[in-house]
């Protein structure tokens, strides 16, 4: 009897071994640059090319970086919930603008709301080498101490903001008020 | 999505250049010779009409080394693909960051550092040999050797079943007075 139920048994783990990989995501590659510095940046200012944006600027802050291009379609769906939570003043949210040009940048947050409270350029995709990105959008949220808490690979929803970013942004502003 | 910048650089705009009427009977002399002119520069520019042809670098030794390395990378917009043969706009930059830091006099391991360091090892096209992933090299080896081991020791019962047991005096007797009258007959 048990020499027929090996085969069985052998089938089933094998099963759900694939079932397991069927329901990854293989473009989801883990980031090594979590709970590591957030790599500094110096760079334009969107709307005000003359001025400057870095990383350090926001020490002692909890807040997200959003990776986005006016090229991005799936940015766009992911656009009116970051337009809701910046209203919602849960953390202050910057824009990496990625590999775009200026021009469309400008007419894509005209068009769709900006809910960024500065957005920075990264023309040559330069800066998003350093952070790893390799797809719009991404989102990092970085911590006081500039230390990369989480990353979302592709759009943030409904689900992750809820589950995942509100609650540990929440939690490191409760450890930084102490 | 990356194709439509590559899409947008490499368009032309017919529409402009008809509705300024280069074809207009007055202008035809100027548009032949505008053309021949343009057709003239194209031939020093070429490069500058289709981007896809990256501008190599001057220097060989540098295109090799960015070659070979960028064989061992995985692009990973195209994640089966590698770093050397993707189109992906991605792929573009890492091959140009790759290129600068080798003419930096970067070295090979300084450059694999560097991808890793942001995007993690699944860059690597050959995974590291470590704790992590002894599963992955040597796991198809372990289930050879369990397999074969299995196999021999299958074999070997199933030997020692089947092996045949001595006979008996009256099966030896019985064996013997057959072959003797076997052979006797075929004598005569």
């Amino acid at each position: 009897m048990v020499r027929y139920l090996i085969p069985l048994v052998l089938f089933i783990v094998l099963v759900v071994f694939l079932a397991i990989g069927l329901g990854k995501d293989p473009h989801e590659v883990p980031s090594p640059l979590i709970n590591k510095a957030a790599p500094d940046f110096n760079l334009p200012q969107l709307r005000e090319p003359s001025k400057t944006f870095s990383a350090a600027d926001m020490r002692g802050k909890v807040w997200l970086l959003n990776v986005w291009a006016s090229w991005c379609v799936t940015c766009a769906d992911e656009h009116p919930l970051l337009v809701g939570y910046a209203r919602s003043g849960a953390l202050p949210i910057y824009g990496l603008n990625w590999k775009d040009r200026r021009e469309d940048a400008l007419s894509w947050l005209s068009q769709n709301g900006d809910p960024y409270v500065l957005s920075v350029s990264d023309l040559d995709g330069r800066v998003a080498i350093d952070y790893g990105v390799y797809g719009a959008p991404e989102t990092y949220l970085i911590d006081q101490n500039g230390v990369i808490r989480f990353k979302q690979i592709g759009p943030v929803t409904q689900d992750v903001w809820n589950k995942q970013i509100l609650p540990l942004a929440q939690e490191l502003n409760r450890q930084g008020s102490k | 999505m990356r194709g439509k910048m590559w899409a947008d650089s490499i368009r032309v705009d017919f529409s402009e250049a008809s509705s300024r009427g280069l074809l207009r009977s007055k202008h035809l002399v100027n548009g032949v010779r505008l053309l021949l002119v343009l057709l003239a520069l194209s031939c020093f520019v070429p490069r500058l009409i289709a981007k896809e042809a990256e501008p190599l670098s001057t220097d060989p030794e540098v295109e090799k080394r960015l070659n070979r390395l960028s064989q061992e990378l995985r692009c990973l917009v195209c994640q089966n693909e590698t770093l050397a043969d993707s189109r992906a706009d991605l792929a573009e930059d890492l091959r140009r960051e790759i290129r600068a830091q080798i003419r930096a006099g970067k070295s090979d391991k300084e450059i694999i550092d560097f991808l890793t360091q942001r995007y993690g090892e699944f860059v690597l096209y050959r995974p590291v040999v470590g704790p992590r992933t002894y599963l992955l090299w040597f796991g198809p080896f372990v289930l050879l050797l369990a397999g074969l081991t299995i196999l021999f020791r299958y074999v070997k019962t199933r030997r020692e079943l089947i092996s045949d047991a001595p006979l008996t005096q009256d099966e030896q007797r019985a064996v013997e007075e057959l072959l003797g009258s076997k052979s006797g007959k075929e004598t005569t």
